[in-house]
């Protein structure tokens, strides 16, 4: 079983500028929202039997709904984030209450040692991958790689429209990757050709990329991922993954999707 | 100095990552280099690798934008400190924990900047000057009561050479000595470097600093033509190979001998006394030349091509010539001051002022050491001068060669 954690878009809005795809001018349809928001979370409990644990919406903090960068869990250890951005860093204190008021170890990392959660920190059982450069600081892995006693590969982010790892780097839980390769610079790219043999590497479409198609929520054989990614959904369907469209628009005014909104809790 | 440099450390999983390869690439592409200085490699795939790495760029500002770039990749500049200094007690004595430095060029980190110490040579102290951020190496007979001497080694750091980029002899940086190996292709490449010198201005002077043998041996002709040519700039010697040389002017002899007929002359060791004593008479060696008392051989080149000359006395000296220094501390000072600008160093022949002159020399100039004895260029280079290349041969051989290389029909 799964376990999410995920928080309502009660307060969500673009009310600041921190990525390509956030414009003030751009407002969020709130209802709208609400409704692309409870239909994630309905198609994650009864498509995918994912369980969820909700936590309390804080007003004035508009992206805690993207509760991927609340940090990263493994067993009962909790790595709270360290935000770049000072209009999320109000949001730190919140998600390592939650860690700790739910019974996990929690490790606090240094002030200056930025760190985004699953938003850049995500991976197969044996190797992990954190991607540096837009928001997590590099030296970061070396920290985390002590802490949870696995090796963690730095992967270079190259493209601002990809600024979390989880915008263009899906791992499957048949083993498969899902990813937008020129979202990595060359380096990065042939790290992980070395690390995932070419079948079990799934290059997607420019088109779908910049639809947030690698921003996808895999439990077991489900794939929930935005919806008009047409070609990456054959490339799952012919791999043997049940894949389920859903309509995020609201959410990709922030540069977010359907993981962005969750974070898996074991 | 050429270069700046500053050391980093990266860590993590570097290695597989290709982090590491991609700083090291980075620096490499804009232009810097690097030395990987430590390497520690997990031992499994989970644990992390450290690396210490000291990254070089030919400008400041380079090298500030190479550390920029690799600072994303997590390489950090190593924690450094400010260097310690303590005024001398008192005239010529250092506090007691002084730095001691070496001919590499060598640095001082002051208020967060890395400054150049001007003058280095081995043996010396720092001396930092209170109103302004100059710093030299001073010999400690110099140094002044009050003068801020750097202590301990926090702060300092010293850097090692560069590969020169021409591939000659002296890329190699270490002493040969051995009278069994062949010397032609170094003799080759000491004559390229001369003529570099000689018609690129501003590349640096040559200096060479030679014993009596040089004349005893035959090499008179040889030296003098170099000096003619405009080959050498600078002359190091003590009174007897200045004495030699004008008993052979006047005379034909050296020490005696007949240069020509290859014996002793009768009362010929006389004729070194009798030239001395001459000179003495005129004033000095420039006004036997200018006068035509003198009219060939070293010193009338030197005094015709206006070549630098520091004539050092010893005790065996007789009379000794006009111009000889015989305080021993003001003839190593005139030494020190001719100097700035030497761009290769020939030692020819005299053990002492062969040492002399390699303990005023920065490591930085490429250093000849010639002489029959081999035990010269060894205790050359034990007394930490390795930059010197050594070449077991006799003072004459050696000169005419080199000269015939430079085009010498003699």
């Amino acid at each position: 079983m799964s376990r999410l954690l995920v928080c309502p878009p009660d307060y969500f809005a673009v009310e600041y500028e921190i990525n390509p795809w956030m414009r003030l001018s751009n407002r969020v349809d709130r209802e709208r929202a609400r409704a692309q928001w409870y239909g994630l979370m309905a198609a994650l409990e009864e498509q995918a039997g994912a369980i969820l644990e909700r936590m309390s919406p804080v007003a004035g903090l508009p992206d805690m709904v993207f509760t991927a960068n609340a940090g990263v869990v493994m067993s009962r250890h909790a790595v709270p984030s360290r935000f770049r951005h000072p209009v999320r860093q109000k949001e730190e204190q919140h998600f390592e209450r939650w860690f700790r008021a739910h019974g996990y170890d929690v490790t606090v990392l240094e002030r200056d040692l930025y760190f985004e959660g699953a938003g850049d920190l995500l991976g197969f059982p044996d190797s992990w991958f954190g991607g540096y450069r837009q928001r997590s600081d590099i030296r970061v892995y070396q920290r985390l790689s002590e802490i949870f006693g696995r090796e963690v590969i730095p992967v270079e982010l190259v493209d601002s429209r990809f600024y979390h790892l989880d915008t263009c780097f899906c791992p499957l839980d048949g083993g498969e990757l899902l990813y937008y390769p020129p979202a990595f610079d060359g380096y990065a790219q042939a790290v992980i050709a070395d690390r995932i043999p070419e079948p079990r590497r799934v290059a997607v479409p420019e088109a779908d990329a910049l639809r947030f198609a690698c921003n996808a929520v895999c439990i077991g054989k489900h794939v929930l991922l935005p919806d008009g990614c047409a070609e990456t959904t054959r490339l799952l369907q012919t791999r043997g993954y049940e894949t389920h469209p859903i309509v995020l628009d609201e959410f990709m005014k922030a540069g977010g999707s359907a993981k962005c909104l969750t974070l898996a809790l074991d | 100095m050429a270069h700046a440099q500053e050391t980093v450390v990266l860590q993590g999983h570097i290695i597989d990552s290709l982090i590491l390869a991609k700083v090291l690439d980075t620096i490499h592409m804009m232009g810097g280099t690097y030395d990987v200085r430590e390497m520690k490699v997990g031992a499994s795939r989970k644990d992390p690798s450290h690396t210490t790495i000291v990254v070089r760029a030919p400008s400041a500002k380079l090298l500030d934008e190479i550390l920029a770039a690799i600072q994303p990749h997590g390489a950090m500049a190593e924690r450094e400190s400010d260097c310690t200094l303590e005024p001398a007690p008192a005239d010529g004595i250092l506090p007691e924990l002084f730095y001691a430095t070496t001919h590499l060029p060598t640095q001082v980190r002051l208020d967060g900047q890395w400054v150049d110490v001007e003058g280095i040579e081995m043996d010396l102290a720092i001396v930092v000057n209170p109103t302004c951020a100059k710093v030299n190496a001073v010999p400690m007979h110099a140094v002044k009561q009050g003068d801020r001497v750097v202590v301990g080694r926090d702060g300092v750091r010293v850097v090692p050479l560069e590969r020169p980029k021409e591939r000659d002899v002296f890329g190699f940086m270490e002493a040969q000595v051995s009278s069994e190996r062949p010397h032609g292709h170094i003799l080759t490449d000491i004559a390229r470097r001369m003529r570099t010198l000689r018609d690129e201005s501003g590349r640096g002077k040559v200096l060479l600093s030679g014993g009596p043998a040089i004349v005893h041996a035959g090499g008179r002709a040889a030296l003098a033509w170099l000096i003619d040519q405009g080959f050498i700039q600078i002359l190091f010697a003590g009174n007897a190979l200045a004495a030699h040389d004008m008993e052979a002017d006047l005379f034909g002899t050296s020490l005696g001998y007949g240069l020509s007929a290859g014996r002793a002359v009768p009362h010929g060791h006389e004729h070194h006394l009798r030239t001395i004593n001459r000179i003495r008479a005129i004033g000095s060696i420039e006004k036997a030349v200018k006068s035509g008392v003198i009219k060939e051989g070293i010193m009338a080149s030197c005094v015709r091509r206006n070549v630098t000359v520091v004539l050092t006395g010893s005790i065996r000296d007789d009379g000794p010539l006009p111009g000889v220094i015989t305080d021993s501390m003001a003839a190593q000072a005139a030494m020190r001051a001719a100097l700035p600008g030497v761009g290769l160093a020939l030692l020819v022949a005299s053990t002492l002022l062969s040492i002399a002159t390699g303990n005023l020399l920065p490591a930085t100039v490429p250093t000849v050491c010639v002489d029959v004895n081999p035990s010269v260029p060894t205790k050359l280079a034990d007394r930490g001068s390795f930059q010197a290349v050594g070449l077991v041969m006799d003072a004459a051989s050696f000169l005419r060669e080199l000269a015939r290389e430079l085009g010498w029909k003699g």
